[in-house]
């Protein structure tokens, strides 16, 4: 059992609101040292503005955030001192070159010059952009500057790193280059917090993750966890060749736990996809195609709002 | 302990001093300025001279012609110093409008700045420290020009720098504080209509205030640009073409009160914009 020192993050109540807007409604959550936890949301589910709060970018409307048991409403640099933060839309300077935006930023945490050099080259072959350090930022592909952002945001040591949507954009190559080397970030100590709109990277890096929706947290646990809780282990996927597919609904309802009708296809939610399949096909529903795979995240939001994530 | 074993190992961490947080921020924006002078220099230094040139010199002939001058003292030794407050004023429109709202809006550089340890306080403050350089420079390079021109009567004349630098100061900051509340265009393009190009018409840089109509002048008064001029005029050779009807000092706390409010304005406006 880990014990009161590892929680390195405790957000209760927390509440954003921009006016009479509440983006963020009273979350708790606790990150604990060495994890990477995750925010999973649709746009607007208030993401941004939770990380932003945590960032000691933005002040707390209402409850209560700690971070290193520091109150960021009276500790904000102090806090940040101890930050990696790399918002949604990078923040890096065009005009300058990769180096010089590493060189740059170490100085804001109050590295010597000679200790930001140091840390640079090292950031840059961590960040695959040695061959680059003298290149302007402008032309450089969105996944460089993804790498980009992070390495600067890891120029002071930070012990803490906020990740809002870090591969948001990127093409399928560049995410899984990111990964990896968030990998190794965690591997070193590094606890991350990140958000993400994809399934499939909260699957693959969060132990921990919350799922957002409208300002609140609507379910919490690992991702295997809220998959166990939330939805079944198979899912069968059938698609037809009209375009209303609610009509087939009514003719597979009873099969599986639960059939859900998008606007593309049908999700029936069975323990035993192939035998939901063979009822199907018993009932003589004839698909185009059926397709039997595991419950993912992606089901788990489905089930909880009704919605599916990226849209 | 050097600041590299304080600051870059995990743990609580040394904090930065004031001097090391606005040099930080005052780097940035030299690093960038090394990166991007070439585009700007030559016409920020050729518009006062263009200025000198074909009002001091080519207006001045008629003046000194068939008016004697300007209480007996050649046009040129008039207008130059005049020139040079306005100068500040243009390099301080320059550096705070646009350029700052970019900052806040499009490349975001002040929300990579307030992501470390860096306040609002000390983002605006080490940009100011920036933008006093430029004033340095800009001043500098064109009193060189005017020299060679003949363009001061007196070596007095070097007083010039740090009166135009607060004289500069005195717009940059209030325009900061404006800038902060803009989301385009329209804003800066009445701010440039309304007020600097005015200002530079008529507040005795190229003729004295007294010959506006006088409802007008009070008008001068209020505003620092003139008030710029007066100081320069009074440092160069000891003009006083409004007839001494405020002490040099006044114009000097004119034209600190302005820096002050602005930086102060400054402040609450970034404060508002940046960290909502
Ligand atoms: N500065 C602001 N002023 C007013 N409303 C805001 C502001 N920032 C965010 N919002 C609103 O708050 C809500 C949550 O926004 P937020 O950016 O936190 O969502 P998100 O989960 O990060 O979404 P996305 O996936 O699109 O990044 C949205 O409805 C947004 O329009
Ligand atoms: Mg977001």
């Amino acid at each position: 059992m880990s014990g009161d020192d590892d929680i390195l993050l405790r957000a209760s109540g927390l509440t954003k609101r921009f006016g009479d807007f509440v983006a963020v409604d009273g979350v708790d959550f606790e990150v604990r040292k060495g994890e990477c936890f995750g925010f999973l949301g649709p746009n607007g589910a208030g993401k941004s503005s939770t990380m932003r709060m945590v960032g000691c970018v933005s002040p707390v409307s209402g409850g209560e955030l700690r971070l290193f048991d520091l109150d960021p409403a009276t500790d904000g640099p102090a806090i940040r001192a101890r930050l990696g933060s790399c918002p949604q839309r990078d923040t890096l300077d065009e005009e300058l070159t990769v180096e010089e935006n590493l060189w740059v930023y170490g100085r804001y945490f109050g590295l010597s010059r000679k200790e930001v050099r140091a840390r640079a080259a090292e950031l840059l072959d961590f960040a695959q952009l040695t061959e680059r350090a003298g290149d302007k930022v402008e032309p450089l592909s969105g996944g460089m500057k993804r790498r980009l952002t992070i390495a600067r945001s890891l120029i002071n040591s930070p012990e803490i790193l906020l990740l809002d949507e870090p591969t948001t954009g990127l093409d399928p190559q560049a995410r899984h280059v990111l990964w990896d080397r968030l990998f190794r970030l965690k591997r070193s100590g590094v606890t991350l917090v990140l958000t993400t709109h994809y399934m499939d990277e909260a699957e693959q890096l969060c132990d921990r993750l919350v799922v957002m929706d409208h300002g609140r947290i609507v379910a919490e646990g690992s991702p295997r966890e809220l998959i166990e809780q939330h939805s079944t282990r198979e899912v069968l996927e059938l698609r037809f060749d009209v375009d209303d597919h609610a009509r087939h609904a009514e003719q597979v309802s009873g099969i599986g736990e639960r059939v859900e009708v998008l606007p593309d296809r049908l999700l029936v939610y069975a323990h035993d996809g192939d035998r939901a399949s063979a009822d199907v096909h018993a009932r003589g529903v004839a698909p185009l195609s059926s397709l039997v795979r595991r419950s993912t995240l992606e089901d788990v939001f489905l089930t909880l709002t009704g919605r599916t994530l990226v849209d | 302990m050097t600041a590299y074993d304080d600051r870059s190992v995990r743990g609580p961490r040394a904090p930065l001093s004031a001097v090391e947080r606005v040099l930080a921020v005052c780097g940035y924006h030299a690093t960038v300025y090394a990166r991007t002078w070439r585009g700007s220099i030559v016409t920020r230094v050729l518009s006062p001279v263009l200025f000198m040139l074909s009002m001091g010199i080519g207006l001045g002939a008629l003046v000194d012609d068939r008016a004697g001058g300007i209480d007996g003292r050649p046009y040129l030794h008039f207008v130059v110093p005049g020139i040079v407050a306005t100068q500040t004023m243009w390099v301080a429109w320059s550096e705070s409008s646009y350029q700052v709202l970019g900052y806040i809006k499009w490349n975001m550089g002040y929300h990579a700045q307030l992501a470390t340890p860096l306040r609002v306080r000390d983002v605006l403050a080490g940009h100011f420290l920036a933008i006093t350089g430029h004033l340095v420079v800009a001043t500098s390079l064109f009193m060189v020009v005017a020299s060679l021109f003949g363009g001061f009567d007196s070596w007095s004349a070097v007083a010039c720098l740090p009166v135009a630098v607060l004289t500069g100061l005195a717009f940059v900051t209030p325009i900061f504080a404006f800038t902060a509340t803009q989301e385009g265009d329209n804003g800066f393009n009445i701010l440039y209509r309304w007020i600097i190009t005015p200002l530079m018409l008529f507040s005795g840089t190229f003729f004295p205030v007294d010959q506006l109509p006088g409802w007008m002048q009070p008008v001068a008064w209020v505003t620092p640009l003139w008030h710029g001029v007066e100081a320069c005029r009074a440092v160069s050779g000891g003009w006083s073409a409004s007839g001494g009807t405020v002490p040099f000092v006044g114009h000097l706390l004119v034209l600190a009160a302005y820096a002050v409010a602005g930086w102060l304005l400054a402040e609450r406006t970034f404060t508002r914009r940046l960290a909502s």
